[in-house]
């Protein structure tokens, strides 16, 4: 009776509720046995959650996925990753690059690019910048997915989106093979905005062509720390 | 394509399926164009589906997720509500589309005369671009396809591949005309260029956005969008209103679920592992994207759907356009034939029961049954089931004085008493004999009956009865018998 205190007699609200449990009685009779989650847990999940690869062949499975979107990818140890990016940007011709927060200061080349950190900016100069870097919480291999979780102003969405390049650094510890577990090592971050990123953006639209590029960043680089 | 059906999801003049498949099929460049995108996308289906050892099992989850989900959807959308509401954003609800398209209008009047959109079956099913028209909002379709369509005042023809019916020279021809750009050239990627830099200007300067929804989380309050060009998230991050109008069937249980919906989705949909953007978001988060955020639930007639205990299962569909891509109707007549914003098996078993069975009638027979639509489906759906179970309500639905002088219900009673007496049964066939000598032609087969007989005979020929029945052979053969055991031969029916 709280619908109608709240709602009125005749609101949208009660009406639909009202016409869902009615169909439900009508299907399932009064009363059921189960609450909704002892119900839920009984959804048969007999997929697959775990994964038998090694380290290493989840970093293979990754590029390999990568590079079949379009993606470049690198690998690199750890105390190599300023010199890969700087390497890579040169290459790329990107020198305005945006800094997400969630990167890591020392992944920064000391020399080459000028580094634009994201104090309110408006949209137009994040547009601006010629490309963007930043982190990644979680990585699925056999999908190539780069799940990036925008944990505080500093990592918004708005900053891998408008640039037209984007260079995302994934630490090779953080990457899982199937996409339950990811999912899994996602949940912590569930109330927070989340992207995954497969590939450049692209379309199909056109005669089933897959083309790179359309609103999204048009070129994606990703360096796998190892 | 000259003439459209009108594609009202009740509009009742709209013509029936084989009436307004009859000018498609005659179009050769859409036939064309429609075999070659769903057989791609059907290759490509197969395979990314051939290399998952678990699919099967991705199936059932994802089929028993969605039931669940149905069995207790009023607890999930308060759950939603509540949840939804406390991370800030706000939740409407609307019985019908005209009520949704209300409750969308009010909120981008004061604020705007135009909105950007993410391409949504949804607002599709609700009319609301003729409705932010009417008010005076121009509405800016930003998916590739979508902007195809409506630059070419055209209807979409496919669920994920609104535009598929088109190829690139037509696509070409309508951008040069409609933005001005002659010297445009044809490569997809010249295309998907031009559709950049026309829109870009568009998401930064729209205050107002509207989506639909892939998933809402009833845990958590969120709402997932599965996209592939970033369209979709600038229309979710850049603008300061943000408005997603969703069905009641979009709700999922939990976070986790994603882990299900987010693999069989994709790998359907458009054949890819993963599509290139998904993004999940929980109400308003500050200092990230909208600083408002608004979410409309629809139900439009889908608590009638769910009534239904044979066909609610209808509500299971994510939207990923498998069943279209396998279906050989649907690859011989495209979308349009449907007279219907869902096409293809989905759209024969939805559009009828949203309309509550008074229009689309004829859609529940545009099938040839062969299954091919449940094998593909994602949630397993049996829509073969449901199409025949449908046919039965069509019957049933009619009028009792229409339904026992229809000419279908004549010729199946008569035909019951004929089949029930075995006397009857032999006499009609040696009637028949008879009767079908001036109808069979020189090649041995009946290509065309008589008045109510010709329905059957407009598309297939008839093989004439045989000069002996089985009974006459079977009785010829027990009399020579007594004499010589081998000399019948068994009639060749």
């Amino acid at each position: 009776m709280t619908d109608a205190t709240l709602h009125g007699p005749l609101s949208a609200r009660s009406e639909i509720l009202a016409r869902i449990r009615s169909a439900n009685r009508e299907v399932f009779g009064a009363d059921r046995d189960l609450t909704p989650d002892e119900s839920w847990r009984t959804i048969p999940r007999a997929y697959r959650h775990n994964s038998p690869l090694t380290d290493a062949g989840r970093i293979q499975l990754i590029t390999e996925r990568l590079i079949e979107y379009g993606a470049g990818v690198y690998p690199c140890r750890s105390a190599q990753v300023a010199d890969n990016v700087a390497e890579i940007l040169r290459s790329r011709r990107k020198q305005n690059i945006l800094v997400s927060s969630d990167v890591d200061p020392n992944w920064l080349p000391h020399e080459g690019p000028t580094y634009v950190y994201d104090h309110a900016l408006s949209y137009s100069e994040i547009e601006a910048c010629d490309g963007v870097l930043t982190g990644c919480t979680v990585a699925i291999a056999t999908t190539g997915t780069l799940a990036l979780c925008h944990t505080s102003a500093g990592s918004r969405r708005a900053l891998s989106l408008l640039p037209d390049y984007h260079l995302c650094v994934v630490d090779a510890a953080t990457i899982v093979e199937t996409v339950p577990e990811g999912f899994h090592a996602l949940e912590p971050h569930r109330l927070q905005p989340i992207t995954l990123i497969s590939g450049p953006s692209a379309t199909a639209d056109i005669e089933m062509t897959r083309i790179q590029g359309v609103h999204g960043p048009r070129v994606l680089d990703c360096v796998i720390v190892v | 394509m000259s003439t459209l059906p009108a594609h009202d999801l009740k509009d009742r003049r709209s013509p029936d399926f084989p009436s307004a498949a009859l000018p498609l099929l005659q179009d050769v460049q859409l036939r064309s164009n429609v075999r070659h995108a769903t057989g791609v996308i059907q290759g490509k289906r197969a395979r990314v589906v051939g290399e998952m050892p678990d699919w099967q099992a991705l199936r059932d989850a994802g089929q028993r997720i969605r039931a669940h989900t149905l069995e207790y959807l009023d607890f999930y959308l308060e759950q939603f509500e509540q949840r939804c509401s406390a991370a800030g954003g706000h939740v409407h609800w609307a019985r019908d589309g005209a009520e949704a398209n209300r409750i969308v209008l009010a909120l981008a009047q004061n604020s705007t005369r135009r909105v950007i959109e993410i391409k949504s079956m949804t607002t599709e099913e609700t009319g609301l671009n003729r409705a932010l028209e009417a008010a005076g909002i121009s509405p800016v379709e930003t998916d590739l396809a979508e902007l195809i369509v409506q630059l070419g005042h055209d209807k979409p023809s496919h669920i994920v591949v609104p535009a598929l019916h088109k190829n690139r020279q037509q696509v070409r021809e309508l951008f040069a005309r409609t933005m001005n750009l002659p010297d445009l050239g044809e490569r997809p990627e010249d295309l998907a260029e031009a559709a950049r830099l026309h829109l870009r200007r568009q998401f930064l300067s729209t205050p107002v956005a509207i989506s639909g929804a892939n998933f809402l989380i009833a845990e958590t309050g969120g709402v997932c969008i599965v996209e592939s060009e970033g369209n979709g998230r600038m229309c979710l991050t850049l603008p300061r209103r943000l408005i997603s109008v969703a069905g009641i069937d979009k709700i999922i249980p939990r976070f986790q679920d994603l882990e299900v919906m987010l693999q069989v989705l994709p790998r359907s949909a458009t054949g890819e592992r993963m599509n290139p953007y998904n993004s999940v978001w929980t109400g308003v988060h500050s200092g990230d994207g909208p600083e408002e955020f608004h979410v409309v639930l629809l139900d439009n007639r889908r608590t009638e759907v769910l009534r239904d205990a044979e066909a609610r299962e209808t509500l299971h569909c994510i939207r990923c356009g498998a069943c279209q891509n396998a279906c050989p109707v649907y690859r011989q007549t495209g979308g349009h034939a449907y007279g219907s914003v869902y096409a293809g098996p989905i759209g024969a078993i939805l559009t009828p029961q949203l309309a509550m069975m008074e229009s689309g009638q004829s859609l529940p027979y545009a099938s040839s049954l062969c299954g091919a639509c449940y094998e593909v489906c994602p949630v397993k759906i049996n829509i073969p089931e449901i199409l025949i179970h449908l046919r039965g309500r069509v019957v049933t639905g009619r009028p009792n004085a229409l339904r026992a002088f229809h000419p279908e219900a004549v010729v199946m009673r008569a035909m019951q008493w004929i089949f029930s007496n075995s006397t009857r049964f032999s006499v009609a066939q040696r009637a028949g004999r008879i009767a079908q000598r001036p109808w069979i032609r020189r090649s041995g087969w009946i290509e065309h009956l008589p008045s109510v007989l010709g329905g059957w005979t407009r598309t297939r020929d008839l093989r004439p009865l045989p000069p002996q029945s089985f009974r006459e052979w079977f009785q010829a053969r027990n009399h020579a018998s007594t004499s010589s055991p081998k000399s019948s031969e068994a009639p060749h029916d």
